[in-house]
């Protein structure tokens, strides 16, 4: 049986208070909410925090909706609530298909969003759907909160601007009309992790790409993006040979590693095809 | 769901307390002022063991012992025979030969301290060169692993043939048309849901020794414990309560339960132990790991004449295989499958390497897993090259029904079989012309479609004991039914349940037998102080052996009802018939209505009525089954896949299962059985493995790595059933456990690399991972049991 070290716990009772806990413990205190990467590594004593701060109490962090022409996630909405949400599969078809794809029923009843985010494994889904439409994070710490674009958010592979006592509020996506996004994975087996996955967003002005965006995880990609192939498909029409010259520049620009998963020429290669494909149904999405 | 009075579907008697969440693991036995122990592992595949400081570990407040190596080699008790009658070490004395080997027992008041306790033994640790590929073992210069063995210069641990290699070689000078192809079976491991455990209880006083454990063969682990560490065998009670699983890898005794019995005599407490997820992936038996290469002699015309193979088995650092002592490799020889062959032969090299012990686990029938899979792919290795549909090709091999019994060149007899109607089912459910079309469609248009055929046949329920034993225990079986007074049965049976539903069939065979429901009988198992000696479960033998003593002993409580229905009837025990009807069984005066009941007649047996000479009063009887040979069972798999060209993902659109298992005891049992099986064949033909880095670090030891499949995909399962008795066991049934896990794995990758054929690509190994998918389109396949670079 894995159990893990001994360590204190402690439930926050605000938002205020886990803020005062994270103080108090210092920098080997944890937050925990779904728990559900943190949880395994501490009972394979990979990680062993002091203390735990169980902040799955706090519903001023599970808000979701829209506010005006932005899309507002709270930290601790889960993956469930943000797979079930119409609004959320009604601007983002994105989120909804990388959360079909994130693990199992059972994780995504109590993982988070946030928890995901902050976990920064190279490896994680809602990454690369975050780095595709552009989200902001919003971080708060005793000095008061600041916004960080997602695209900074992760500094390496289990690292994040996130410092040790402040925590993640939520997640800020901006709505714009007509844009069309779209998730493409390939997994082992249902739950795994990807071998490869790749998100896209674009959003067409007078039949052209007004707008693009490329996730990409698991294929070290530096900030789970590729802004070389991004960059590439402004102002052109999304058509065949422009969404594969894209997806081929993306696929140039990762740095995969080879694993069980697979070698690194399958890697590269299911990183231009599913960008592809992404690109392809998001195009189809998008209005206009 | 109605109780029969005999065969039929009922629901199983033993999931009332399972849905209930009342059964009992050994993880649920708790005594008081019970300790917990915990193994440290060597983080390393092969080192020399320097030193090895437990005085940290002893200071911890709440550790109450450090066992290691040093005190076992004190007790005599540092190595174990393995069930091959190689040696294995229990705790590492001299060397660590694997990465997660046993290296020291912690016993503590509570498992977070016994854990706690693990990170304050101190190991030094010399490292040396690894073997890790099973392929260069016996290289000049390879690092000799087992150097504890007097006079060791090599790797190698047995060489063992079968067939008539002189007969097989001449077929193949002269044939008109030869295929060759090297395949990999590789290492995968059953992954049960309950990891191993142990809870040790030695009282002092008495001198009893008590080992709750779930082992599929509580009464071998009884006598090996009295061989192994001199404990009067009377004075050692294995209780093997429920399991979650074993498909042969619980059959073995492993470190752990050696220590936890150590750490009870030593400490005057009972010790539990129970591993964790990656501790059982790492060390306890894996399966499979053969590195084979098949021929196929044929005729141009599509006749298989012979079939050779050679065979480099890797069997880790200690042979610890589970099998008959004259077989090394199983039943592996049962190679030619289900077809009329003029001669065929076999050569298997078993090797050591730095790997965890095992070797037959996973429901794999003795090896005939691997050598259904060797047989199945050079059939549709063989198709591809005469340009021929692979279902006409094994069509025109099989056996027919008239040659049983058949003697196969490599000395098996098997019983029975109709083999082309099993087939032909298969292929009718399936529509396999109209797949056939639709394939061609497809191809058509670039989509990727395959059908993969398998066709398999068993040799299950080991078996007759003048040539089947293991470390000289012969394979039968007793068994013991006492009827009470008032006609309700106890059956006591030596194998034990590791979910099978023994204790729903068993009890249904009394029923058929005595003409009682099944809900009058209860089935007793897995405690040998209430039960006969017998060998255990595994081999699919619990329904052709035990089965066979439930029925034979039934048979004899009949003949002793017989005699007291004569008594109370005033006839001749000639003149009775034995008759069932709705009410139940009788013995009734032929050509009379008069006669007794079975409860009428266990009643009189158990009263004052007097009996003439020589019969004894009571019902009671037990019998020790001895299989007159093994059964058959035998069927026809087909799968239809669709593959992705641009990612390499395999999609099981279809499975069509055919199993024949002779007559039916439960066919919901059987149905249940076969949907696992096929469930475990998709995994391992897709998914799981077990693959090492060159140091020997296991790539697999959590469930995040070794994929299990899961009902996503897994596709809704279409059965069907032929039904050809055993001729000798005594219902005509025949072992399924297995079957399907034997039968599956090759009709999954037959139909991915008929998906495949428009690439020219004719063999890849397991698991079909995506990314071997790819590279397989890309002719560059991956070697799956080595980490991918």
């Amino acid at each position: 049986m894995q159990v893990p070290a001994s360590f204190e716990y402690e439930r926050a009772e605000s938002v205020p208070h886990a803020l005062e806990l994270l103080e108090r413990y210092g920098e080997d205190a944890r937050l925990v909410a779904g728990g559900h990467s943190l949880i395994p590594m501490m009972k394979l004593r990979l990680a062993q925090p002091d203390a735990l701060i169980d902040i799955n109490g706090l519903a001023e962090l599970s808000h979701l909706g829209v506010d005006g022409d932005t899309l507002v996630i709270g930290a601790l909405v889960r993956h469930a609530a943000l797979l079930a949400d119409e609004v959320v599969g009604t601007y983002f078809p994105i989120f909804h298909e990388a959360e079909r794809v994130i693990a199992d029923p059972v994780v995504r009843n109590r993982g988070t969003v946030g928890g995901s985010l902050c976990q920064a494994d190279p490896s994680e889904d809602l990454s690369a759907a975050f780095a595709a439409v552009r989200a902001e994070a919003v971080i708060l710490g005793p000095g008061g909160s600041r916004t960080v674009p997602i695209r900074e958010f992760h500094v390496g592979p289990y690292e994040t601007v996130v410092e040790p006592g402040e925590i993640l509020t939520e997640l800020r996506v901006p709505i714009r009309p007509g844009a069309g996004s779209a998730y493409e994975k390939v997994e082992r087996r249902v739950g795994d992790w990807p071998v490869a996955a790749a998100g896209a967003y674009l959003r067409l002005d007078g039949g052209v790409i007004a707008e693009a965006g490329i996730g990409l995880t698991a294929v070290g990609a530096e900030h789970f993006t590729a802004p070389d192939a991004e960059a590439y498909l402004i102002g052109k029409a999304a058509e065949e040979a422009v969404l594969r010259e894209a997806a081929r520049i993306a696929a140039e620009s990762c740095e995969p590693q080879a694993d069980q998963r697979g070698p690194v020429d399958y890697k590269r290669h299911l990183a231009g095809e599913l960008t592809y494909r992404a690109l392809s149904r998001a195009a189809e999405r998008s209005g206009s | 769901m109605s109780t029969p009075m005999g065969f039929g579907r009922m629901h199983r008697k033993e999931d009332a307390r399972f849905i209930r969440g009342r059964g009992s693991y050994v993880d649920d036995v708790n005594l008081p002022g019970m300790l917990y122990g915990a193994i440290l592992r060597s983080p390393h595949a092969h080192a020399r063991i320097v030193s090895i400081d437990t005085s940290a570990a002893l200071a911890h407040p709440k550790v109450k012992a450090v066992i290691t190596g040093e005190t076992l080699a004190g007790l005599n008790l540092a190595w174990m025979p393995t069930l091959s009658a190689d040696t294995q070490a229990v705790l590492a004395t001299d060397k660590v030969r694997f990465q997660g080997q046993e290296v020291a027992f912690v016993v503590a008041e509570d498992r977070y301290s016994a854990r706690d306790a693990l990170e304050l033994i101190d190991v030094e640790y010399e490292a040396l060169d690894a073997v890790i590929d099973a392929r260069k073992s016996l290289d000049e210069g390879a690092p000799i692993i087992r150097d504890d063995q007097e006079g060791r210069a090599d790797n190698k641990i047995f060489d063992w043939g079968a067939g008539d290699k002189d007969a097989t070689d001449a077929v193949f000078a002269q044939a008109e048309v030869t295929v060759a192809q090297d395949m990999l079976y590789p290492r995968v491991h059953p992954a049960p849901l309950e990891t191993c455990g142990a809870v040790a209880d030695f009282d002092k006083v008495t001198g009893k020794l008590t080992v709750w454990c779930p082992t599929q063969a509580p009464h071998a682990h009884r006598t090996l414990y009295a061989l192994v560490a001199g404990l009067p065998e009377h004075k050692i009670r294995v209780i093997s309560p429920d399991i979650g699983g074993g498909f042969g890898g619980k059959v073995g005794i492993y470190p752990g339960y050696v220590c936890a019995i150590v750490g009870s005599i030593v400490t005057g407490k009972p010790v539990k132990w129970m591993e964790d997820r990656s501790e059982n992936l790492m060390s306890t038996a894996f399966a499979r790991d053969y590195h084979m290469r098949g021929e196929v002699a044929a005729t141009r015309d599509g006749r298989i004449q012979a079939i050779r193979v050679k065979v480099l088995a890797d069997h880790g650092a200690f042979n610890g295989t589970a099998q008959p002592t004259k077989f090394p490799a199983g039943f592996f020889h049962v190679f030619t499958g289900s077809y009329d062959l003029r001669a065929a032969h076999c050569e298997v090299t078993g090797v050591y390497t730095n790997k965890a012990p095992g070797g037959v686990a996973y429901a794999c029938s003795f090896r005939i897993t691997e050598a259904v899979y060797l047989v199945e792919r050079m059939i549709d290795v063989l198709a591809d090259e005469l340009g021929v549909d692979a279902a006409e090709l094994r069509m025109k091999n099989l056996l027919r029904s008239e040659q049983f019994p058949y003697t196969s060149p490599t000395g098996w007899e098997y019983d029975s079989g109709d083999y082309q109607k099993t087939l032909q089912l298969a292929m009718d459910m399936a529509g396999y012309d109209a797949l056939r079309r639709e394939q061609a469609e497809k191809r058509e248009r670039g989509e990727l479609m395959g059908i993969g055929i398998s066709f398999f046949t068993e040799a299950v329920g080991a078996g007759p004991r003048k040539h089947m034993d293991i470390l000289g225990l012969g394979m039968a079986d007793g068994a013991e039914l006492r009827v009470h007074p008032t006609g309700k049965a106890v059956l006591r049976v030596s194998c034990q349940s590791q979910g099978q539903g023994h204790e729903t069939t068993f009890a249904q065979i009394v029923g058929a037998e005595l003409g009682i429901s099944p809900d009058d009988v209860e089935v007793v198992h897995g405690d040998t102080d209430q039960t006969p000696f017998g060998l255990g479960t595994y081999g699919s033998r619990s329904t052709p052996v035990s089965g066979a003593a439930t029925a034979m002993v039934a048979r004899k409580v009949r003949e002793r009802a017989r005699q007291v229905a004569a008594a109370m009837l005033e006839a001749s025990p000639e003149d009775l018939e034995w008759t069932v009807d709705e009410a139940g069984g009788s013995w009734t005066v032929a050509g009379t209505g008069a006669g007794k009941s079975i409860q009428e007649i266990a009643l009189a047996a158990h009263s004052n009525l007097e009996l003439p000479e020589g019969v004894e009063g009571h019902l009671d009887a037990t019998c020790v089954y001895n299989p007159p040979n093994l059964t058959y069972p035998f069927g026809a798999y087909i799968c239809v896949v669709d593959v992705d060209p641009g990612t390499g993902q395999v999609k099981v659109r279809r499975f069509i299962a055919v199993d024949d298992c002779g007559v039916r005891i439960n066919p919901m049992i059987v149905e249940g059985q076969v949907h696992g099986g096929l469930a475990d064949g998709v995994g391992m033909a897709l998914m799981q493995l077990m693959a090492f880095d060159e140091d020997g670090n296991h790539l697999g030891a959590s469930f995040m790595d070794y994929l299990l499949p899961t009902a996503m995909e897994c596709p809704s399962w279409e059965l069907g059933e032929t039904v050809t008795p055993s001729p000798h066991h005594p219902i005509g049934a025949k072992g399924v456990g297995e079957s399907a896990t034997v039968g599956s794995p090759p009709a999954v990758v037959n139909a991915v690399l008929d998906a495949l054929r428009p690439y020219g690509v004719r063999h890849a190994d397991m698991p079909l991972t995506p990314a071997a998918v790819w590279r397989a389109i890309k002719g560059d396949p991956i070697r799956t049991d080595m980490a991918i670079t």
